[in-house]
């Protein structure tokens, strides 16, 4: 029986620009960050209030784990917003959405009142989007 | 664009937040930052609970503690991390921090800088398995 998620990776064009996206706009905690040499770092980060589960930030570089093209091709639908990693929650979406939308998160859809619930979606810094739910209850 | 008439409140609020954590360091009147924000003590209270979850005492405190731990990380001494995030007493920071982390900010201290020093000699143990086999970096023998 599967008890946890305690990991989870999101492909991103440039390690330190997502730092700053993830810690500095969305307020982030980093967990680990580990230089594994040159042009290699293992970043993590955590929900402020699940510091549990590592959000793995990994850098699409050529290299071990992408050949030379498929890493162009990774970086080409990452850019392109082909990527949907998951659901983040919050107490109050429209305090949320003003809060990021102020420190420049981009927004593709404003909260919206849907039947599943209120949602937002947005970028991150490298084009992977979210979706930014309303806790229940 | 659609037309949230709470949404004059919260970039009130928003802005009272951020005051907060623009000047956590130094000390703030929690009386003074509802008057700014043109809301009656109580109903600032009520609304910032609504929209991050905690009062803006608790959220002040909990921004000071996390501001702290970044300090300890670096090796600053317990004292000068005390009132550099804007505590006025060691004795009262303790408390909270340990009211917080579950631990004094000297024990924290000491682990977070061990923790430092063992991912720089020994990064793997911080990542999980099927990453360093897949990452390819179990074959580099510097970082066992």
């Amino acid at each position: 029986m599967i008890t946890r998620l305690n990991h989870v990776s999101v492909f991103v064009l440039d390690q330190d620009s997502a730092y700053d996206f993830y810690v500095n706009k969305l307020g982030f905690a980093v967990h680990t960050d580990a230089a594994m040499g040159p042009g290699m770092r293992w970043l993590t980060v955590c929900p402020p209030e699940q510091p549990e589960l590592e959000i793995s930030l990994m850098a699409i570089t050529e290299g071990m784990m992408f050949k030379a093209g498929s890493a162009a091709q990774m970086r080409a639908l990452v850019s392109a917003g082909t990527f949907g990693f998951g659901v983040f929650e919050c107490n109050d979406l429209l305090a949320t959405y003003e809060e990021l939308k102020a420190k420049g998160v981009e927004f593709t859809k404003e909260p919206t009142r849907e039947f599943y619930g209120f949602e937002a979606l947005f970028k991150d810094d490298s084009g992977n989007w979210f979706s930014l739910g309303e806790k229940k209850g | 664009m659609p037309v949230f008439p709470r949404i004059y409140l919260y970039r009130r609020v928003l802005s009272a937040k951020r005051y907060i954590e623009e000047n956590y360091h130094l000390p703030i009147n929690l009386d003074e930052i509802s008057g700014e924000a043109a809301f009656s003590k109580f109903h600032f209270v009520r609304i910032f609970k609504m929209a991050y979850g905690k009062t803006p005492h608790r959220f002040l405190t909990g921004l000071r503690i996390d501001k702290a731990k970044l300090l300890l990380q670096t090796g600053m001494p317990v004292s000068g991390v005390c009132f550099s995030v804007g505590f006025e007493s060691v004795s009262t920071f303790t408390t909270l921090f340990r009211r917080f982390v579950l631990q004094t900010p000297a024990k924290y201290q000491q682990l977070q800088l061990a923790r430092k020093m063992q991912m720089k000699v020994s990064p793997l143990k911080f990542i999980p398995g099927c990453f360093v086999q897949k990452i390819g970096w179990a074959k580099n023998s510097n970082f066992q």
